[in-house]
């Protein structure tokens, strides 16, 4: 946290007020500024203020060992109507990031700096009461296990009807037809009469559609959405994700989509921020961030990714694996990894650099603008 | 790549019974429950080659994995390895010989290694079981090498498994699997619970020693991209029969099993960023009750009444100018209802 | 061999969690100091006692029921008094925890080895041998476990009618033993189920190994934190019902009184006003089972991964 990040981290740079080595900029009177004072563009789609907008999240959790850090100084936005995909390997620290933005981290973790700010509010240390109602009614969550999300003792139209009435002023009578509504809108056949079905009465993709009719029963204008394809069969997957995205641009909801699968961001998502090690190390546009990766952990990651159309003897191997909490490596956190690695990444961290229409956390790039 | 058969799987059926207990089944009037979880399922390994077999969830793929180990005992069907049965394995007979040589990798590297073991202890347990060494000193060396030969230091020999990753944890299987010099191993799944940096090092790893100690794979996987990666034939699973397989190529170029096809579709393609492609309806039936004839055709948009009667046998299809081994289950591609023209082309005409 | 793997990995566990919880959880320690003075003193009682009360020779009726040394009549020789026979109330508790803790120790791991092993057979080997085992486990929770003890005793007492005096300790630990196996036997049954289908039970039996190495090598060793956890409250509960028997006189015989012997004794005095012959082995029991409850549940609490931070 010693050098200074621009006003916005995902508003493309003011021309000029740069110095010709991106590592020298000059630094900003206020790391964080009032609304006023930001730029106008944010993100790289221009849709004005964001929705979401996290800025230097870092997550904590005190053990016995120290102070272990999962995420640290993670900054995006999201724009109204936005998919922004957020994909990294285990520990990157993707979920944690998804469950500090609706109120879920689990103790000991906290949010031990930076803000969460929905529609120009913070929503970071909400009181409990203030969060859940904020839960549900602006975020709505879908996670990888749908039984997880399910209470196992009531049908799905008690659930779906109980979350509409508790965020929405409406008698039973008109929840209930909208319950039916929105089920037969996830695409679940004989919705009027399968409403009065139990959890267990419905396969895996069927109760993930019904999860992602409880996100939506508030009609939120952001969804969290963790790993909602992973316990899913192939086929399953593809109907879910289709689903969600037609869903999503008829709502104009926005969607942080956190996954493990490049392919699934491939399809759904606008925007791709890739997390390594507990902070991002790329953002940008989907297309740009797959086909022409900048940092070399997603030139990395997007090389081992076996492919059905192209021969390859060899995939892209990066050596070594990520790296423990408790052991973080100094400067960038990928230089013991890393191929392309010199001096200055030993010992400096990186922040976010242009690097064409994206942004990549690596010296490297630290000269582009 | 074209060896002598090495294992030869014929005919084979695995049936689970999962009725209740005895006691409540006879209160309540219940039938037994018979789970077909592998049906009449016939496929021919070469010595040499990977032999990649795909599926859904519940396709029995696993099943056939365990079948060929001797953990399952068959319920019907023969499989033979270098003309040897395999079957007497599972009932605790068969030649030592052959224990040896047939060895599995498991999907679960958390599950797949005893936490109270030392590494060292880990992956000497073969050699220890199967007295392929004696002496401590020669057993120590050579888990040494095997571990040095799965990319790990010997020195993490001393280490327990909870200090080691995912990957390096696979790697440990790899190298117990290694033990006893097999020639055949069976992988089920062993990439599906690792990141896919990870997935790329161990496949690679896998591939080198394909190479270098002339192993031969059946590698199981519901992730075609890897099957595609690893494989030089592919069997495609569904509902406890094999619905089509084929050589690679052909599997994934010309694809004629309307199910093959779905699947092959159900790819996100990462090439394809933001084109739009139309997902197949429906869901796996519940196995315990499979539909009639063809268990695939409520979902198959080319059912017909043959369909949903007559249960498909595994042929060539007409006019088919490829290898003799490239079979499919499907009245539709043996009637010509099918367009098989390559899915390149397809894709093309779609854009 | 594997005796070495065993102490590595009680060190390593030891090292680590194990040790940290029990540090930052003082009831434990408190409760781990008093079971260990208890222990203690009761092992080396012969040197750490006063007196010897079974020494005839050192007993004088004259010091028949003297008060604890701080009442009227008390004198410091007999720190909490004497019983009806002139015994030094403190050593018979010194003595008598002797035996309780025996009978308590011996009966659990009796327990625990035929549960133990009737659980990990039941579980490994399922079908009718697990249903057949099951099934017995069944019948015999539907006895009170005091009953099958004085059951096992009375049929004791008639086979051995001469030797009952001299076996009456085994016939105790046989009898509280039995009792108490059910448990061990369906805790390891259902961590066995889960074990045995793990990958690594599998590569085992890949490897040509044979199911009793199997189970004693791979399945046991990663059964035994339940097992630990109810033997260490079973200790507590044996002890009870030790003492239980002893007080409705089919125990131990009271020329060697454990804790409910002596309580036994010491009730029939409670109306004549000398309530110090049965009070202070009573409050002893007390104390010595309390302090193995809590060193159980912060034993169960250590381990449940779950309630772990």
């Amino acid at each position: 946290m010693t050098d200074v990040r621009p006003a916005h981290p995902n508003a493309l740079p003011a021309r000029g007020a740069r110095g010709p080595s991106g590592g020298l900029r000059p630094a900003h009177p206020n790391p964080l500024p009032a609304r006023g004072e930001r730029e106008p563009s944010v993100g790289e789609t221009g849709h004005g203020r964001p929705l979401l907008d996290v800025r230097h999240l870092r997550i904590e959790f005190p053990t016995r060992r120290g102070v272990l850090t999962a995420v640290d100084d993670v900054t995006f936005a999201i724009a109204p109507g936005e998919v922004l995909g957020v994909v990294g390997e285990s520990g990157a620290g993707k979920s944690l990031t998804g469950a500090a933005i609706i109120g879920l981290l689990e103790p000991p973790g906290h949010i031990a700096g930076g803000e969460i700010l929905l529609d120009g509010a913070r929503i970071d240390h909400l009181p409990h009461d203030e969060m859940r109602r904020v839960r549900g009614r602006r975020i709505g969550a879908i996670f990888q296990d749908p039984l997880a999300s399910l209470d196992p003792l009531y049908s799905i139209g008690s659930q779906l009807i109980e979350t509409i009435r508790t965020h929405l002023p409406m008698s039973e009578a008109a929840a209930r037809t909208r319950a039916v509504e929105l089920l037969q809108e996830v695409g679940i056949p004989a919705a009027a009469r399968r409403i009065d079905h139990y959890p267990h009465q419905f396969s895996g993709g069927m109760r993930q559609r019904v999860v992602i009719a409880l996100a939506l029963a508030a009609n939120p204008r952001l969804i969290i959405a963790d790993e909602p394809t992973t316990a899913l069969d192939v086929s399953i997957q593809a109907q879910i994700i289709t689903l969600l995205r037609r869903l999503c641009r008829e709502y104009g909801t926005a969607v942080m989509l956190i996954t493990h699968d490049m392919g699934v961001i491939a399809e759904t998502a606008d925007r791709v921020a890739v997390m390594y090690a507990g902070r991002i190390v790329e953002i940008g546009p989907v297309a740009d961030v797959i086909r022409a990766p900048k940092h070399p952990y997603t030139i990395g990651l997007m090389g081992s990714i076996p492919s059905v159309t192209a021969d390859r003897e060899r995939l892209v191997q990066i050596e070594g694996s990520m790296p423990r909490l408790t052991a973080i490596p100094s400067g960038c956190p990928f230089h013991p990894r890393c191929n392309r690695v010199f001096d200055r990444c030993l010992h400096e961290r990186p922040e976010l650099f242009d690097a064409r229409t994206s942004r990549a956390a690596c010296w490297l790039h630290a000269g582009e603008s | 790549m074209s060896g002598p058969t090495l294992l030869q799987v014929s005919r084979v059926t695995k049936v689970f019974d999962v009725s209740p207990p005895w006691s409540a089944r006879v209160l309540a009037r219940q039938p037994r429950l018979l789970l077909h979880a592998v049906d009449d399922v016939s496929f021919a390994i070469r010595r040499g080659e990977t032999l990649g077999l795909v599926g859904e969830s519940g396709c029995g793929k696993s099943t056939v994995a365990r079948l060929i180990v001797g953990l399952y005992r068959l319920s019907s069907g023969t499989i033979t390895y270098d003309g040897l049965d395999v079957g007497a394995l599972a009932k605790g007979r068969g030649p030592r010989s052959l224990r040896r040589k047939l060895q599995m990798i498991f999907q679960d590297p958390y599950a797949s290694l005893n936490p109270r073991w030392r590494v060292a202890d880990i992956v000497a347990e073969p050699i220890r079981a199967q007295r392929l060494l004696r002496g401590n000193r020669s057993i120590r060396a050579r888990v040494d090498a095997l571990l040095t030969q799965v990319g790990l230091a010997a020195a993490d020999g001393q280490k327990y498994p909870h200090q080691f990753s995912g990957g390096q944890r696979q790697r440990i299987s790899i190298a117990r699997a290694l033990a006893s010099e097999p020639e055949f191993l069976v992988c089920d799944e062993p990439t599906s619970a690792l990141d896919v940096s990870v997935q790329a090092q161990v496949l690679n790893l896998m591939r080198d020693l394909q190479r270098q100690l002339g192993l031969t794979y059946l590698f199981i996987s519901h992730n075609l991209a890897v099957v595609h990666h690893v494989a030089d034939r592919v069997g495609v699973m569904y509902l406890g029969r094999i619905v089509e397989l084929a050589g690679k190529a052909t599997l994934f170029t010309r694809p004629r099993h309307p199910y093959t096809r779905m699947l092959l579709d159900a790819i996100p393609d990462l090439a394809m960023t933001g084109k739009s492609r139309v997902p197949v309806a429906g869901e796996v039936p519940n196995p315990l009750s499979p539909p009639s004839g063809c268990t695939f055709h409520p979902r198959c948009p080319y059912a017909n009444d043959r369909c949903r009667t007559e249960v498909p046998a595994l042929k060539r299809a007409p006019g088919d100018e490829g290898a003799a081994d490239d079979i499919v289950a499907c009245h539709a591609v043996e009637e010509s209802r099918l367009d098989v023209t390559p899915r390149v082309v397809r894709m093309a005409e779609e854009t | 061999m594997s005796a070495n793997r065993v102490a590595v990995a009680l060190r390593q566990s030891w090292d680590s969690d194990l040790a940290y919880s029990f540090r930052h959880s003082p009831y434990a320690m408190a409760a781990a100091v008093v079971f260990l003075l208890c222990v203690g003193s009761s092992t080396f009682a012969p040197w750490v006692a006063p007196h010897n009360p079974f020494d005839l020779g050192q007993l004088d009726l004259s010091n028949s029921l003297k008060p604890p040394m701080w009442l009227q009549g008390g004198e410091p020789a007999f720190p909490l008094g004497t019983d009806d026979q002139g015994r030094d109330i403190l050593s018979t508790i010194l003595f008598g925890a002797r035996i309780s803790l025996a009978v308590g120790i011996c009966s659990v791991l009796f327990s625990m080895v035929l549960g133990v092993g009737l659980g990990l057979l039941a579980g490994y080997v399922g079908g009718k041998t697990d249903a057949f085992i099951m099934r017995v486990a069944d019948v015999q929770l539907s006895f009170p476990a005091i009953l099958i003890a004085l059951l096992i005793d009375g049929v004791a007492r008639a086979l051995l009618p001469r030797a009952h005096e001299s076996l009456a300790f085994y016939v105790l630990v046989l009898s509280i033993g039995v009792s108490g196996w059910v448990q061990y036997a369906r805790t390891v049954r259902g961590s066995t189920l889960v074990e045995k289908n793990k990958e690594y039970v599998q590569a085992a039996r890949l490897f040509g190994i044979h199911p009793l190495a199997i189970m004693a090598r791979h399945v046991l060793p990663n059964v035994l934190g339940p097992v630990l956890v109810i033997g260490t409250i079973h200790i507590a509960t044996a002890i009870i019902t030790e003492a239980t028997l002893s007080f409705l006189g089919v125990g131990v015989p009271p020329t060697q009184p454990s804790l409910g012997t002596l309580i036994r004794i010491g009730n029939d005095f409670l109306f004549s006003g000398e309530w110090w012959v049965t009070l202070f082995p009573g409050i002893a029991l007390v104390v010595m089972v309390l302090a193995i409850n809590l060193l159980g549940d912060w034993l169960r609490d250590a381990l449940n991964p779950r309630l772990r931070t």
